[in-house]
Order: structure tokens, then sequence, then C-alpha cells
């Protein structure tokens, strides 16, 4: 890792901005949050992922103040704020709705909470200008939010919870109105906003897509627990368990049994008949622990004849997804498995030569599957 | 434009006939030049003269706007209360029996309503008057109120009123800055129902008015029972129109702005 990759999660003396600690949430009987500890810090653009239901949203109304943790401790820059109501924090949020006033001009939306603080007139003219430069909605401020269109009503909403200048913005499903060309723009300016204001960001979202492409790190949850917490490529290409690597992207899984064979390599038995497949992982397994290997469909090169590779399955072509860009192979195993593979159509498609009832080679390295317990 | 066929046309007819006649008829002897109010003796509006005249008449007038605006102020700001506790407070101990309590009065007889405040205002000696009367409609009309404003404040997003918590507003600047101004619709048709009930109340404020304040549909009832004047037409008729401006006023008003929304809303998809 180079000098100025922005990583302070590494760096054990770095103080976390929010912490929870062993923090549980109950609704009734319901566990909405269970036991969990989490770390973020400055600057980061952190994502929270997950089903809906899994606890996300309550983790976010949490640190805005809406809701008080039952046990535990979350701290914000070093301060319990158990208690503290939510227009005493310098926290702000982005509502899914964007809960913009309807009785109010774009202006006076954003001026709002910057009028409940009694800055100076002049000092709020100047911060709301700002803030309309920032989102290109100068042209709008006379407007009321029913004048404007939805990409405009989302740049409002994200305008009026920065213009108090938060420590830590929180975006509960920021772009989930969106259409999905307007919402990859979005993306992108969201992350521009956020490097230009070095406002820690925290965004809800069950588009794992959107987390991948804005976050500095996403943490997975599953029933109020983090399942697992890193950049979104460590996410994607070593995910600690099956249901991670199951809710991020595409993955085929392959159970079986595996046996060491030479340092940090297994063979894994995994269907009678069938030669071993080889893998490599830094977690140890012990002989004849049941394992999954998951291996993603880009990483399955598929062929006419048999390649040259750590692991080759023969099978037959069952359908064929055609994405434009790549297309999808979907290749059953004599054993009765589904394996997906992914090339990118390089070649007009009249050209493509693998079609439906092909048999066909299946292929991939042994560094290419992640071993993952059960 | 569709043309009604016969059948369609009968009933609206007749069903508005029912409606209107008495009215019309009552309108047109208003400007009867006869004392007797079944002989029609040409056209006059002297009736009107008189009645501005008839200062027992003015007074009545007089309490009756008075103990509407009152009551229907107080019981708009009790009943807004009440609606926003129950809507928004969740769950709270005996928060069904309070919300079908707040009903009730919906339901009850005014008779009941009447005697119960008439044995509370004697229990408590005070004098019957423009006071009393004034508690009196306060009392029957905040129900309503309270259930026009609930049925607004269940469809009103919560998450605006957390957006005015979140941007450091206290929540009583909350709810007077945002939830307020953006329920006001709702808060004025309910004043608005309370007034016009208040207004056209008989049986309760008879129980509940003294000699020292009678309003106007208390003294059109006992000038009745002496026989109906020409006068009583006359003014009846002005009560009319007043309700009649007022109701083509307000629809007039909400279709423009529904009219304005409208074209807004087109404007900025078509600007997006």
């Amino acid at each position: 890792m180079g000098q100025n990759v922005f990583a302070p999660w590494t760096d054990p003396a770095a103080e976390p901005l929010i912490r929870f600690q062993n923090v549980t949430k109950r609704f009734g009987s319901f566990v909405a949050i269970d036991d969990l500890t989490l770390d973020i810090y400055e600057q980061e653009f952190f994502a929270l992922l997950g089903p809906s239901g899994c606890g996300k949203t309550t983790l976010m109304r949490m640190l805005a103040g809406f809701e008080n943790a039952s046990e535990g401790r979350i701290e914000l820059a070093g301060q319990d704020i158990d208690g503290i109501p939510p227009n005493k924090r310098a926290v702000n949020m982005m509502f899914q709705s964007y809960a913009l006033f309807p009785h109010l001009s774009v202006w006076d939306n954003i001026a709002f909470g910057l009028r409940r603080d009694r800055m100076a007139k002049a000092e709020i003219d100047a911060r709301v200008d700002e803030m309309l430069k920032l989102t290109r909605l100068e042209s709008f401020a006379r407007r009321k939010p029913h004048q404007i269109s939805g990409g405009q009503r989302q740049r409002v909403a994200l305008a009026r919870s920065l213009a108090k200048a938060p420590k830590l913005l929180l975006l509960d499903e920021p772009l989930g109105a969106l259409d999905k060309k307007l919402r990859q723009e979005t993306q992108f300016e969201l992350m521009d906003i956020q490097e230009k204001t070095g406002t820690t960001f925290v965004i809800v979202t069950h588009d794992q897509e959107e987390a991948m492409t804005v976050a500095s790190r996403v943490a997975v949850m599953d029933h109020g627990r983090i399942i697992q917490v890193a950049t979104p490529e460590e996410i994607y290409e070593g995910p600690n368990s099956v249901y991670v690597a199951d809710f991020i992207g595409d993955v085929n899984l392959i159970e079986g049994r595996a046996t060491a064979s030479g340092e940090d390599g297994y063979s894994i038995e995994w269907a009678a008949g069938q030669p071993p497949l080889s893998a490599q992982s830094k977690r140890p397994f012990t002989d004849a622990q049941r394992c999954h290997l998951a291996v993603r469909p880009e990483k399955v090169a598929i062929s006419h004849d048999r390649p040259e590779a750590d692991n080759a399955v023969e099978g037959r072509v069952l359908d064929i997804a055609y994405l434009g860009n790549i297309s999808t192979y979907h290749v059953e195993l004599p054993s009765g498995l589904v394996i997906k593979a992914q090339a990118a159509n390089t070649r007009r498609i009249a050209r493509r030569d693998i079609t439906w009832e092909d048999t066909v080679w299946l292929s991939w390295s042994a560094s290419a599957a992640v071993m993952l317990a059960d | 434009m569709t043309r009604l066929s016969w059948f369609n046309t009968v009933s609206l007819t007749l069903g508005f006939a029912f409606l209107y006649i008495p009215m019309i008829i009552l309108i047109i002897y208003s400007f009867n030049e006869s004392r007797l109010v079944t002989v029609w003796a040409g056209f006059s509006t002297k009736w009107y003269g008189e009645l501005i005249r008839n200062e027992a008449m003015l007074d009545a007038a007089w309490v009756t706007l008075r103990v509407a605006v009152m009551s229907s102020t107080i019981a708009t700001v009790l009943g807004t209360m009440a609606a926003y506790v129950l809507v928004r407070e969740g769950r709270f101990f005996g928060r069904t029996l309070f919300s079908g309590m707040i009903y009730a009065p919906l339901v009850m007889p005014e008779v009941i309503t009447g005697l119960s405040l008439l044995l509370l205002f004697i229990g408590l000696g005070l004098d019957r008057g423009i006071l009393t009367i004034v508690l009196a409609h306060t009392t029957f009309s905040m129900c309503f109120v309270s259930v026009v404003v609930s049925s607004r404040l269940v469809t009103f997003d919560r998450s605006l009123e957390e957006a005015a918590l979140d941007l450091g507003c206290s929540p009583f600047e909350a709810f007077r800055l945002v939830t307020l101004p953006i329920i006001a619709p709702a808060v004025i048709s309910g004043w608005l129902l309370a007034f016009t009930l208040s207004l056209d109340d008989l049986v309760i404020a008879s129980f509940t008015s003294g000699p020292s304040a009678t309003t106007l549909p208390i003294k059109i009832f006992s000038a009745v029972r002496l026989g109906v004047s020409p006068e009583i037409n006359a003014l009846s008729t002005i009560m009319i129109a007043i309700v009649t401006v007022g109701v083509i006023t307000a629809s007039l008003v909400s279709k423009r702005n529904a009219l304005r929304r409208q074209k807004d809303e087109q404007a900025a998809v078509q600007n997006a």
C-alpha cells in the first residue's frame, strides 16, 4: 500500500469518530441490533449494507438520536451520545423520502438548520449560496420542492443536511428513488461532495453495487449483527462467510471436504468420481472439514477444449444470459450442479462459438477460489 | 360533455328539487310585500330594512358571532392538540380508550350533552351567559376538529418532523415551524366546521344560554313559535347568502391551488 492511501482503520493509533461498543437494541422482544461493536473513522465513506430488516436503519437512527441503545455505549468523537436528543447532535441526516419541507422554498429548506442556530443573516446567505453552488441548484433557489424534479430534490436534501457542516452525515438509502442512470451519476457526485467537504458519511443501502461504488469500507449486516467489515475489494475478493460471498455479487458455491496439500494449499473432494479441486486458503482447515468453495463467475473461463488449468470440469451449456457487454453461461455439471461462467463479449455475437447444449470445459486457477468454512 | 338520459335527468331534478325547493321558497318570500308569509303581494325589500332596525335580532346575531369565533378557536387549539397526541405518540397506556372517547361526543344526543353541561354549570355556580355557551360549544365541536385534524396527521410523513429535529429544532419548534404550516389546511377546515356548528346550534345553546345572552337560532326559534314573520325569512336569506359565498370561495381557492400545483409539477418534470 502506498503512503497516500486512506486507511485509518489499519492504524492502531487512529481515534475513531464513531465507536459502537457492544450495542444492543431491542424493540419489545425483537432484537434489532445484537451486541454490535464497530469503529468508523473521520472522513470515511462508510456503507451499511444488508437486506431489509437487518438492522442497518436502526443503527443509523441511533446515530441520529431517534433511537437509544438498550445496552452498550455509542461514542461520537469520544463523547457518549446516549440520551442526547437529535437537535443537540453535530450529526445530520438525509432521509430516504428526502423529507423536504413542502411549504418552504429550496433556499429556505437549506437555510432551515442555519436559522435554528441563530446564525447572522449575512452568514446564512453566504452558506446557503455555497451549498446551492456545491449541488448546482443556483437557478432553483426560489422554487418549492414540488416544482423541481426528483434528482433536484435529492440534491436539495443533500445540501440541507450538509449546510450545518456536521461532523457526520447519515444517508438513508439516498438514491433509492432515482432511476438507474441518474443513480450512477449521483453516486459519483456524492463521492465528489464527500471529498470536497471532508465530512464523514455513513450510508445505508441495500444496493450492493452502490455500496461498492461509493464506500471506503462496507459493513455487511444480517439479523442485527455485522458479518464482515472491509474495503469493497476485500469484501468481494475475500468474503469471510458464505453469507457475504452470496450477498455481494454473483458467486458459484461448491460444497466439499478439504484435505491439506502443500503450504496453504488444499484439495477438495466435491463429487464422487471427479478429480479433487485445488484451492488456496490462509485460513486453516482441518482434514476432512466441510467447506464451501466460492468462485466468482468472471473468474471461471469457458472453452471447448480441455485447458491447462488448476481446476477444470466438464459440463453442458444450459442457458446463456446475454447482457451486451458480457454473457453469463449456465453450465450443468454431471453431478447436477450448475456453475456460472462469465465471458466478455469482445467479438460480435454472430461469431460467438459456444451455444446451447454444447459440451464445454470450465476452468479456474487455485487462487481464484475462496475457501469458506460452514 | 355527454347528454344525460331521461332517467338520469329526472333523478337529478328530483334530488335537487328535494334539497333546494324549501330554501328557494324561503328566499322568494323574504322579498314579499305582504305581512302574511303565505300570500304573495309583490316585490319589496322592506323586511330587510325592518331587520336592520330590530335591535334584539342584531344583538342575538352579534352574540352568535362572538360565541362562534371564540368557541371554534378554543376548540381548534384543543382538538388539534388532542389529535396530535393520539396520532403521534404511538401506544401509550390507555390510548385506545382515549381515542374512542374523543369520538363519542360525535354520536351523543345533543339533548344529553346540553343537559349534562347545564347540570355542570349549575353545580359550579356559573351564571349562564356567553361564557357558558362558549364552553358548551367548545366541548362538542372540539371532537369534530380532532377528527378532521387527525385524518390529516395520519397521512403526514413523520420524517418531516424528524428532519426538523435533526436540523436543530426542539420538539415544539418542529411542530410550530413544520407540522403546523403543513397541516394548516386541515386545521382551518376544522375551525370552519366548528364555527358553522356553533353558528347553527340550537339545542345545546338553549340549555346553556341565559337571559343575558341569546343566540340567533334561539331567537329565530322563539320568534317562529309566535308565528313566522317575513323578517325571519329575510334573516334566513342573509344567512344562506353568507354560507353560499363562504363555500364557493373555499372551493374556488382550493381548486385554484390544486390546478397551480399540477401545472408546477408538470413544469418540473419537463425541466428535469
